[in-house]
């Protein structure tokens, strides 16, 4: 399977799959002005709390890194303001963007993040894979592989393996992280790579516990063309 | 590729009989000492040497001919003859009802593209003639259930139950050597060189239904279908444990990727949960490879994570706590009824806790006494003994000295040294009887092997590990395989 042949799917494109296998994602919907996205916001959020809007696009990776996340909006203003700019920061004369448009979510509140995905090893195949997510996964690198299919009991293990366990028990006044419901995850990914051989890849990142529960605020998916 | 059938792997493990091919009178020569070494180890069937010229070897006549060995005489041929003269010399074997060969010679796939030709040739052949081919450039086999040493490298091991296969023939010898060292013993030992027939699975599945082999270890670098080796070797570990030492890794998770998962997935982290997934142990070095293979081997399969450490040495006694926690096993809480019962055997200066530290109070019966108490309570799943030997290394100053025997230090001498053997045998009896690991460990296996001390724990069959840090690593080992196991309903 080459990465070449392969493409990115675009965040809401990705966690619609991903919630098609089980996967619990941030509820989010995909708008196409500055005007929808604060009337969604006010939605999602009433109350004034606070929402999140991101370029959504298929090859629009990496987010973060580009700018392309804002965070902790509140007000039509604001929510306004910022659909406004990453519209504009699209970019669609490069031709590598394709259709974009404005996901909004509600901001999501936790102080862990795991990271939890799937791909496919050119020597083993697809393997599943959960580890310490956010900013930083790939620099701690704390995270444990299996071969797809997993069984509960491997996913439970992979748990196990992390290093940072402290890290999954009670944690700055929340509960610990609720470890059957991340090796669902953990299963609802190797059925996804098992039963989908399109996907060359999927990553949740962040996977946030949220009152020790886990839910995907971003996600990636690779598929073949 | 069909499995070898048992027939052919009778005949390379228990063969009847066994041809030297390429065999030499010169001592320097792989075809001398292959046939050397067969007749040095007493190998009790029929040993045949052939070559071109004939001549005397060792006292006998080597054959010119392969057609001069008796029909059925022989069902293993060691073949140290060039590449270019293995296929006829396969044929007129196979016509003389040999069923395996074992293929030193090299110049094949290590050899370039010809060399890869000729080695896929010489496989074929061995398939169309029924034989079972193990190598080309291998070093050799060892069976000890039927004393056979036919390889061109030492040591030939103790008899023992570990089955060992390596994709390296060098690694083969080491292993040997610890086993040389350790007194645990070897089953069956192959270097599977370039495996262009018979691969390291298949002498793993093969280890797995041996009744002779209780652990395989193994030494693997490549491994050209991973899904199927993973398969493979999963079932081989639900059955035996099994230790996988694996060379060539690359570092570093430093791929093109455009997941993370992709990035982070290097050959390293994916191999290493592979083998978790199927119950193989995978040791970092190539000693603690043998040790939790010879652990394996040797001890019982502890049912918990529960350690209790007796010491009469204190420092080794804290040192070995914090390795147990480190190594993820427990260092049990000592019970309230298992510590009155140690009272009852020791004056109040001992450490009341775990380590259980005798702190020099002990009597003539207490260690054996207080091991039994520690072994035979629930809460305690293993147990790890240190500071046996000390009295002995003592023992043996004075023995030495220009003061023995008078004194009264023959008497003293002969005391300490009883001592300890009781320790040793108590050591391996109490496990025996409780069914729970006891891991003995004393620097003085490596620094004095004859000391009175380990040199018993190798009698009773067991490792004595040269310090406590190396048998809480093969504990571990062996706990990990266990709950693997127990997980699974196992």
């Amino acid at each position: 399977m080459t990465q070449a042949a392969a493409h990115t799917l675009s965040e809401h494109d990705s966690k619609r799959l991903l919630a098609s296998v089980g996967v619990p994602v941030v509820e989010v919907r995909l708008v196409a002005t500055p005007d929808d996205a604060a009337a969604t916001a006010r939605q999602l959020a009433p109350e004034g709390g606070a929402v999140v809007v991101k370029l959504c696009g298929p090859g629009v990776a990496h987010k973060t890194e580009r700018g392309l996340v804002r965070l902790g909006l509140r007000g039509d203003d604001e929510v306004r303001e910022a659909s406004h700019a990453l519209l504009a920061a699209a970019q669609p004369d490069d031709g590598r963007e394709g259709e974009v448009g404005v996901l909004v979510a509600p901001m999501v509140r936790g102080s862990r993040e795991l990271i939890a995905g799937v791909q496919r090893d050119g020597q083993f195949g697809p393997c599943v894979m959960v580890g310490v997510g956010g900013v930083l996964a790939e620099a701690l690198a704390d995270v444990a592989f299996r071969l797809a299919p997993i069984g509960r009991v491997d996913a439970e293990e992979m748990l196990d393996e992390l290093a940072t366990q402290a890290l999954l028990g009670p944690f700055r006044g929340e509960p610990p992280v609720d470890r059957a419901a991340v090796t669902d995850v953990l299963l609802a990914l190797s059925r996804l790579v098992e039963s989908n051989t399109r996907v060359v890849s999927a990553d949740v990142n962040p996977l946030v516990v949220v009152d020790g529960r886990p839910v995907a605020v971003d996600a990636l998916v690779e598929v073949q063309a | 590729m069909t499995p070898p059938t048992p027939e052919q792997w009778r005949a390379l493990f228990e063969p009847r009989g066994v041809v030297v091919a390429g065999a030499s009178s010169h001592p320097g020569k792989f075809g001398f000492v292959a046939f050397h070494n067969i007749l040095r180890h007493d190998f009790p069937g029929e040993v045949f040497a052939t070559n071109r010229e004939g001549g005397e070897i060792l006292g006998r006549r080597a054959l010119t001919s392969i057609d001069e060995i008796p029909e059925g005489a022989a069902d293993l041929v060691f073949v140290c003859t060039p590449a270019a003269a293995n296929l006829d010399l396969l044929k007129a074997c196979a016509a003389k009802g040999m069923r395996a060969a074992f293929v030193t010679s090299a110049g094949y796939g290590e050899a370039g593209d010809e060399g890869r030709a000729a080695e896929r040739e010489l496989a074929a052949l061995a398939r169309d003639l029924g034989m079972l081919l193990v190598g080309p450039n291998g070093q050799g086999v060892v069976s000890t259930p039927a004393s056979l040493c036919a390889q061109i490298v030492a040591p030939y091991p103790p008899r023992g139950r570990i089955g060992i296969v390596s994709q390296s023939g060098n690694f083969v010898s080491s292993f040997q050597n610890y086993a040389v060292q350790t007194g645990v013993g070897v089953s069956r030992a192959v270097s599977a060189g370039n495996a262009a027939a018979v691969t390291v699975p298949d002498f793993l599945e093969y280890y797995a239904r041996d009744d002779e082999t209780a652990v395989a270890l193994a030494y693997v670098e490549g491994v050209s279908d991973g899904r199927a080796f993973f398969e493979r070797i999963r079932d081989v570990g639900r059955r035996k444990p099994l230790v996988l030492l694996k060379g060539g890794l690359t570092a570093g998770g430093q791929r093109a990727a455009a997941s993370h998962t992709g990035a982070l997935a290097s050959d390293e982290r994916v191999f290493d949960g592979m083998c978790r997934q199927a119950g193989a142990t995978r040791p970092e070095t190539v000693e603690e490879a043998f040790e939790a293979a010879a652990t394996f081997a040797t001890q019982p399969l502890p049912l918990g994570p529960r350690v209790a450490v007796l010491t009469t040495a204190g420092g080794w006694g804290v040192v070995t706590a914090d390795a147990v926690t480190r190594a993820g096993l427990e260092l049990l809480a000592l019970p309230d009824d298992l510590r009155s019962a140690i009272d009852t055997k020791l004056p109040p200066r001992w450490s009341r806790n775990n380590p259980v530290d005798l702190a020099g109070a002990e009597t003539r019966d207490t260690i054996p006494e207080v091991m039994q108490l520690i072994a035979s309570h629930d809460a305690v799943d293993a147990v790890v003994y240190l500071g046996l030997g000390i009295q002995s290394n003592q023992a043996r100053l004075l023995r030495t000295g220009p003061y023995y025997p008078d004194h009264g230090l023959e008497r003293i001498v002969a005391y300490h040294e009883r001592q300890d053997e009781r320790f040793a045998r108590a050591a391996a009896d109490i496990s025996e009887a409780t069914g729970k690991p006891i891991l003995t460990a004393t620097e003085l296996a490596t620094a004095d092997p004859d000391n009175v001390g380990p040199r018993t724990v190798r009698e009773t069959g067991r490792v004595c590990y040269a310090s406590s840090n190396r048998a809480v690593t093969a504990l571990a080992h062996l706990w990990r395989y266990a709950r693997y196991l127990q997980r699974r309903g196992l």
